[in-house]
């Protein structure tokens, strides 16, 4: 049947303009930071309860390992001889081994905490 | 042995200004002068802080007090590294983010308050001397050391390098210096320690009995002290008015906190060293010089266990790398006292005199001769303390004042303008009666010495009491844009309008 010959219709198809309809991508949210919206303030109180829970147990870990020492030293009088190789144990622990501990923990700080925004803008993004 | 350590100085100081001067035909707005156009990668920006950090305290002076104090010296340099691990974990991706350039500029933004803008530069103006004056004594010790010439002399040198270096090119210029002034001091501890340790071991026969010295402290006293310094070591840190200035550098939040990463790195590197002196000192160094002080023990230390050109050598680089650190961190807090001066003091001034018409440029370089001359003339009119004892009191009184406001500030919604002055207040007062002590040589024996000499135990958990305290009392007072200033400095720039 060629299209000539096909029969006035009175249906009209209905479609929704691509162009006007609302988008569901980032702006939707991120409209809601910028606009001071509660909802906005809700995600970033999100946010920052992740980043500030990350940043305690990191700071508590470090104060275990690293604040543990002197009372370590207090209370276990081996600890103070002690040796290890030709070097005392409280001279390599104090003077070398707790740098690359403190390097080794804020790499990991970081990628956590990289993690976590990344988490976040991937959340905006699909809302 | 003058002639060599003479010229090592001058290599430095002349180093430092042609780079400085460099810079200036780079720098042509003032944001350039501030900070750089904000276009400083994380490497570089990384190698700038540790140089303008790593200052005749962590140079000299940890060396001199290892030598003399023992082993629980070794929780100064740990502190002033650690200090930028709580830095990065509590606030450098929202201190960034704040877009804050001072301290004053965050209690302004965060707490809606003009007085405590006020207040807040007060205290930075206060922190900076405090720490320049060991820069500036440092340098004439280590010049009399090297060459026999009076005090002033050093410190005067300083003072003139670091104007024209600072004034010349602003904070672009700095930056390069700074970057470049970290890889001097590495190499200048590095292979004097190499090479020492070299002939130690050569000549070394047998095991050493250091007695008590090496052996940590555990009396309750000492404990005390251990804990107090590094508290007031690691939360002072984010306090200290150069070191918040270099963040605003980073392009970034995201960039400001792997900057920091790369800070604590070559830290770490750095700090493997002094101890190397105070223990070589120990074994070869009995006594020091008559007349000479602590601060200088690393400069003497070539000379006492090797002779002729190796030692004028090897003291030669010591003392170009000691120069370099009283250079380095010299410069950083003069550009951020003269920020404060310009800003809040002359700036001010100058729109009143000639309508709003005046040059950026030309009060920022009348605040930079402030910022060092005054200094200056305090350094020359009070009694030398130790540099590392100096120094570790200006992280005490950042520990105690603006460490609260910018943990609270980051992170708790509820700090009110009233809490946060209150704060600042208590702990300010606490610093007064510690540095006061300090200065005026009243220093108790026992327990009453330890808790005042070393306030930060219970001067920063007292302020940040009083922040939280008055700040419950007074919900009212609330900066009535905090949510959106959190919001500011806690959402990842990716998701911001540009």
């Amino acid at each position: 049947m060629s299209p000539a010959a096909r029969p006035p219709s009175d249906r009209v198809r209905v479609t929704a303009s691509r162009g006007r309809a609302p988008r569901h991508t980032m702006r939707a949210v991120a409209d809601e930071l910028s606009d001071q919206t509660a909802l906005g303030d809700l995600y970033v109180r999100g946010l920052m309860r992740a980043q500030l829970r990350l940043a305690a147990s990191l700071l508590l870990l470090t104060v275990l390992l690293l604040g543990s020492l002197p009372i370590i030293f207090a209370i276990v009088p081996q600890t103070r001889e002690a040796r290890l190789g030709p070097l005392p144990l409280p001279w390599v622990a104090l003077g070398v081994l707790v740098y690359p501990a403190t390097v080794l923990l804020a790499r990991y700080y970081v990628r956590a905490s990289e993690r976590l925004e990344a988490a976040f803008v991937d959340v905006i993004g699909r809302g | 042995m003058q002639l060599a350590s003479v010229f090592a100085i001058a290599a430095v100081a002349l180093a430092t200004v042609s780079v400085g001067t460099l810079g200036l035909r780079m720098s042509r707005a003032t944001s350039d002068f501030y900070v750089a156009g904000r276009a400083i990668t994380p490497r570089r920006n990384a190698s700038a802080i540790a140089g303008e950090y790593l200052s005749a305290a962590s140079f000299l002076g940890v060396a001199g007090l290892v030598w003399q104090r023992g082993i629980d010296i070794l929780w100064f340099p740990i502190g002033y590294t650690v200090g930028y691990l709580v830095l990065l974990v509590l606030i450098a991706a929202p201190l960034r983010r704040s877009g804050a350039y001072t301290l004053s500029d965050f209690a302004e933004l965060r707490m809606e308050s003009r007085p405590l803008r006020t207040f807040a530069s007060v205290l930075t103006l206060g922190i900076a001397i405090l720490y320049l004056l060991p820069q500036l004594q440092g340098a004439g010790l280590a010049l009399r050391q090297a060459t026999g010439w009076p005090t002033w002399v050093g410190a005067a040198v300083v003072v003139v390098v670091v104007f024209i270096a600072v004034a010349a090119g602003g904070m672009r210029s700095i930056t390069l210096v700074q970057a470049m002034q970290y890889w001097i001091k590495l190499t200048a501890i590095a292979i004097p320690a190499f090479v020492l340790l070299a002939i130690w071991a050569r000549g070394h026969t047998g095991e050493v009995d250091f007695g008590d010295w090496a052996i940590p402290r555990t009396d309750p006293i000492g404990l005390y002290t251990t804990y107090s310094t590094m508290l007031a070591l690691c939360l002072g840190t984010m306090g200290l008015p150069h070191v918040l200035v270099r963040f605003y550098t980073n392009p970034d939040g995201r960039d400001a906190r792997r900057t920091t990463v790369g800070v604590i790195g070559l830290l770490a590197v750095f700090y493997l060293f002094p101890p190397v002196y105070g223990v070589l000192g120990r074994l070869h160094l009995p006594q020091l010089a008559p007349g000479t002080r602590l601060d200088t023990m690393a400069l003497q230390l070539p000379a006492a266990m090797t002779d002729g050109l190796l030692a004028t050598v090897l003291t030669a680089i010591l003392a170009g790398g000691a120069f370099a650190a009283f250079l380095s961190t010299t410069s950083g807090l003069a550009v951020s006292v003269a920020g404060v001066i310009d800003q809040d003091v002359l700036r001010p001034l100058l729109a009143r005199r000639t309508g709003d018409d005046a040059r950026g440029a030309t009060s920022y370089r009348w605040a930079s001769a402030l910022a060092v001359v005054i200094p200056f003339v305090l350094s020359r009119v009070l009694e030398p303390l130790g540099l590392a004892t100096t120094v570790t009191l200006a992280f005490a009184v950042a520990a105690s004042t603006f460490a609260p406001l910018l943990v609270l500030g980051v992170w708790w919604p509820r700090l009110s303008t009233t809490g946060a002055a209150a704060g600042l207040a208590v702990g300010t007062a606490c610093a007064l009666v510690s540095l006061g002590s300090a200065f005026l040589r009243w220093t108790p024996e026992g327990w009453a010495g330890a808790v005042i000499g070393q306030p930060a135990a219970w001067s920063a958990p007292l302020a940040f009491t009083t922040m939280v305290v008055v700040s419950r009392l007074t919900p009212h007072r609330r900066p009535p844009h905090t949510n959106r200033t959190l919001n500011r400095l806690h959402t990842p720039e990716s998701l911001l309008p540009p």
